[in-house]
């Protein structure tokens, strides 16, 4: 062993001599390669495309339609499902995650609802729509919802199951950065739980709350396979209907419209984004 | 850094033992809301589960047990022109796989080779990773259209789609990967390694790798996890994996067993793959405090 080091070693000064005329950040350039082609050209794709129409030239007619009333009414469906979805999972999310903080924190109970939150988080999907079909839907083993396929609300019961545990990974760490001190001393100057809530824990987790509300907004948006799985036949919201206009059999598929719509999309999703980081940033004061 | 947590990333903070000085009537109430709301929400995930689990044990007769569903797996065959079950099981796993692979040998080396050599890239590389994240994957593939015909001019297998999946899974891995190299002093660790002649990719795979090795593993079951349960993409570039066949299974045939045994299969098998990541992320903070 020491013996092949010596050699290698030895034959190291050799080409050490004279610098390596190749700048280091050469040995970055698979990444970005890879990133341009397959992140960046895609993006840039849809926002170019939205600007032309199908001939090639330049319009504006793809933004256009986007104000259009049927497409205004695939963003409001998408907005009112996504904001539904994430109050409820974000409200209840909170509540689960500070049943879960005030526990023993290497508990067999935390422990698992991490674990589960975890799996569950990501569980959004084909495999999601199935399993509650065959709790709620029309074959239910629990009750048969007649409310099952009316949108918002049976598919708001849908993505609760992967917003609640989404909340409760995100927002659990912000929970945990509230002090013991912090209550200890609100009640020994008389304060009630509802005052400690009221002027000190409330204020203390509101810019975590509204940042991680805005991260299951997101989430929401841009989730598309539960949705499809739970009903295929009427688009209600955006990613739905850029699925209809690719996919259209009747000849009406228009790729700069699927363009224009994933345009508007980006920009939702872009300024939803923006407002999560920011609150982040100031949350991130007291989670020290 | 914009932190979203993510599949399996415990919060590290350990909190304060709270109910040290608690008045025991508040303890008392709080116990009271804490194993109401873990009941009841304990119910709300595991009822679907068990409905599913239930259905795919489903006999002929409504109501009898049998095990026929699960081993259709291996050999359901749609009569529609669906391939059958079991090649898009392999497709899936086989992604898995690849997409796991090309994460790493893109990923790793490069992150190392920033962090050592060209820290100014740093910033636009964490950009560039946690970008997806901004990107719903519907929007990406809308863009992805003309690429992928050219791709289908090279190969027509659906294992083309791990070129998208690197990406896709990007900010989970990123994020796993920077923890773990965070923790480490890469730079002590290669400047000692220079200094005693190792090459710059000896000092990558031989000495910083093995430091951060619960980080790639990390990165490594998150990726998976991100590719088993895939649909939109390869919905939209019209390939078969396993959420696609599950779903055009669904839709030619409702009330076949087999999809339902099939997915609490894919999920339990998640469910393993996070529970080993919660162990070996539980065993590192261990071993460290």
């Amino acid at each position: 062993m020491a013996v092949a080091a010596t050699t290698r070693a030895g034959a190291r000064p050799s080409r050490a001599g004279h610098r390596p005329s190749v700048p280091p950040w050469v040995g970055t350039v698979p990444f970005f390669g890879y990133v341009a082609v397959f992140l960046l050209w895609p993006t840039g794709i849809v926002v170019y495309d939205a600007f032309k129409n199908p001939a090639g030239k330049f319009t504006l007619s793809g933004l256009t339609a986007l104000g259009n009333a049927q497409v205004r009414g695939y963003f409001i469906g998408s907005f009112k499902l996504s904001l539904i979805s994430s109050l409820i999972g974000a409200v209840l999310g909170a509540i689960l995650a500070y049943a879960v903080a005030s526990g023993n924190p290497d508990g067999v109970i935390r422990r698992l609802y991490l674990c589960v939150s975890g799996v569950l988080a990501q569980f959004g999907g084909v495999t999601l729509a199935f399993a509650f079909l065959v709790l709620i839907g029309p074959v239910g083993l629990l009750f048969h919802a007649s409310w099952y396929f009316s949108f918002p609300w049976g598919i708001t019961v849908i993505y609760a199951y992967f917003q609640i545990p989404l909340m409760v990974l995100v927002f659990l760490p912000a929970i945990d950065g509230l002090k013991v001190q912090w209550r200890e001393a609100s009640e020994s100057l008389g304060s009630s739980a509802w005052q400690y809530w009221r002027y000190v824990g409330g204020p203390l987790l509101l810019p975590a709350f509204l940042g991680a509300l805005l991260l299951l907004f997101a989430n929401a948006l841009s989730a598309y396979a539960t949705i499809q799985a739970w009903e295929d036949a009427i688009p209600y919201t955006v990613p739905q209907q850029i699925w209809t206009s690719m996919s259209s059999e009747v000849g009406l598929a228009n790729i700069n419209y699927a363009d224009a719509l994933a345009l508007g999309m980006v920009v939702l999703v872009a300024i939803v984004m923006t407002g999560y980081a920011l609150l982040q940033r100031r949350a991130a004061r007291w989670l020290r | 850094m914009a932190a979203v947590t993510s599949v399996g990333e415990t919060p590290l903070a350990v909190p304060a033992r709270r109910q040290v000085g608690m008045q025991a009537g508040r303890r008392r109430r709080l116990n009271l809301f804490r194993y109401v709301v873990f009941t009841v929400f304990g119910l709300f995930f595991a009822l679907p589960l068990l409905a599913m689990a239930r259905f795919s044990l489903e006999g002929a007769k409504l109501g009898t047990w049998s095990l026929t569903a699960w081993r259709q797996i291996a050999s359901y065959t749609s009569s529609e022109g669906i391939p059958p079950l079991i090649s898009a099981v392999e497709i899936t796993l086989e992604l898995a796989v690849i997409t796991s692979a090309v994460m790493l040998v893109l990923v790793v080396p490069t992150m190392i080779w920033i962090r050592l050599r060209v820290r100014w890239l740093a910033r636009a590389m964490e950009f560039l990773c946690l970008l997806p994240l901004t990107i719903p994957p519907i929007v990406l593939v809308v863009g992805l259209g003309p690429i992928y015909d050219k791709i289908a001019h090279l190969s027509l297998s659906a294992l083309m789609l791990f070129w998208v999946y690197v990406i896709l899974a990007l900010p989970y891995a990123y994020r796993a990967l920077a923890a773990g190299l965070s923790a480490i002093d890469a730079t002590t660790l290669s400047e000692a390694a220079r200094s005693l002649g190792a090459s710059w990719f000896s000092v990558i795979v031989r000495v910083i790798v093995p430091n951060m090795w619960d980080a790639v593993l990390n990165a490594l079951i998150l990726t998976w996890a991100l590719v088993l349960g895939e649909f939109t993409v390869a919905f939209f570039l019209l390939y078969v994996n396993l959420q696609v066949e599950l779903y055009s299974i669904s839709r030619n045939t409702p009330d076949a067993g087999v999809i339902f045994s099939t997915s609490t299969a894919s999920l339990l098998f998640a469910f393993v793959l996070l529970l080993i990541l919660s162990y070996v992320g539980r065993r590192r903070r261990a071993s460290r405090g």
